[in-house]
C-alpha cells in the first residue's frame, strides 16, 4: 500500500484586513473539518523566523500556500526558505474572480464571509487531493 | 499627530492561543481604542517589507503572544522595532485558570472570554502609551 504524504497548508498571517481572516478560516477549515488526516500546517512567523527545523517543514511535506493578498508572504516565504508550494492560492484575486467582495470585518466572517471561506476551504481541499493523487 | 500604538499578535494557527491573541488585537484596534492603536501583518514584517519596518521602526510597539515561542516579540524586535509592552495568553491562562479554551478556528465561549480579557488590558496599555507619547 503506498502511503500518501500529508500536505502542509500555510496561511498568511494577514491581521491588516479581512482577506487575512477568509484565509486562515479557510485553513483551518481544511485541517478541522475537511481534510483533518490529511493535512498540517505551521505559523508562518514562525516557519520565517525559524531554524532549519522549521525551515524542513515544506521539505517535509507537499504545501499549498494561502494568501490573503497580492504580496504572497506565504507563497514567498515557502519558496525562499524551502521550496516552491505544490500550489499556492491569491484570495484577493481569486475574489474578483468569483464576484465575490472581500470581508469588511476582520474579527468575525459575517453569512457572506462565511460562505466565500467555505467555498475556499473546498477549492484547497481539492488542490490538496490533486497533489495526493500525482505524488 | 500622534501616531498609532502598534499592536502586533503573534499570528499563531495551530493552537486557540494564538486565535485569542489575534481577536483581542482586533478588538482593541478596531472596537475599543480605534484611532488610537493600530496593527500590522507580523509576516509582512518578517519578509522584510520596507513599509511595515518602517512604521515599526517609528511607532511605540506592544506585542501579543499566544505561546512561549513569543513570535511577535522576537519578530519585532528582530526587525529593529522597540516593545514598551508585552502580553501572553499564556499568562493571561494562568490568571484565568477556570477558562480553558478550545476551539481554533471559532473561539468558543471561554476563548471570547479570555480575548475579551486581554482586549481590556491591551486598551488601557495604549492608553498609559497614548498619553507618554
Amino acid at each position: 500500500m503506498k502511503i500518501k504524504p500529508k500536505i502542509g497548508v500555510v496561511s498568511c498571517s494577514g491581521e491588516c484586513c479581512g482577506l487575512g481572516t477568509l484565509s486562515r478560516v479557510a485553513t483551518r477549515l481544511v485541517l478541522e473539518e475537511l481534510r483533518p488526516d490529511e493535512t498540517v500546517t505551521i505559523c508562518l512567523p514562525l516557519f520565517l523566523a525559524g531554524e532549519a527545523e522549521e525551515h524542513s517543514f515544506a521539505k517535509d511535506y507537499p504545501t499549498v500556500s494561502v494568501d490573503g493578498c497580492g504580496k504572497r508572504c506565504a507563497y514567498k516565504a515557502i519558496t525562499k526558505y524551502s521550496k516552491e508550494p505544490a500550489a499556492g492560492v491569491d484570495v484577493e484575486a481569486l475574489l474578483v474572480e468569483w464576484g465575490v467582495e472581500a470581508p469588511g470585518d476582520r474579527r468575525t466572517l459575517d453569512g457572506d464571509g462565511l460562505k466565500a471561506a467555505r467555498r475556499l476551504a473546498e477549492l484547497l481541499a481539492g488542490k490538496v487531493d490533486d497533489i495526493q493523487g500525482a505524488s | 499627530m500622534k501616531k498609532p500604538i502598534l499592536v502586533i499578535p503573534c499570528s499563531g494557527i495551530g493552537k486557540s492561543f494564538g486565535s485569542i491573541s489575534r481577536d483581542a488585537v482586533f478588538r482593541v484596534c478596531d472596537e475599543l481604542r480605534p484611532g488610537k492603536a493600530d496593527t500590522i501583518c507580523l509576516s509582512l514584517l518578517v519578509m522584510g517589507d520596507e513599509e511595515a519596518r518602517r512604521r515599526v521602526s517609528e511607532s511605540t510597539c506592544i506585542a501579543v503572544d499566544g505561546c512561549t515561542l513569543e513570535c511577535s516579540r522576537n519578530n519585532v524586535e528582530g526587525s529593529g522595532g522597540e516593545i514598551a509592552a508585552h502580553f501572553r495568553v499564556m499568562d493571561l491562562l494562568r490568571e484565568n485558570r477556570g477558562l480553558k479554551p478550545r476551539e481554533v478556528t471559532f473561539l468558543d465561549e471561554d476563548g471570547e472570554k479570555l480575548s475579551a480579557i486581554l482586549a481590556e488590558k491591551i486598551a488601557a496599555k495604549v492608553d498609559e502609551l497614548w498619553g507618554e507619547s
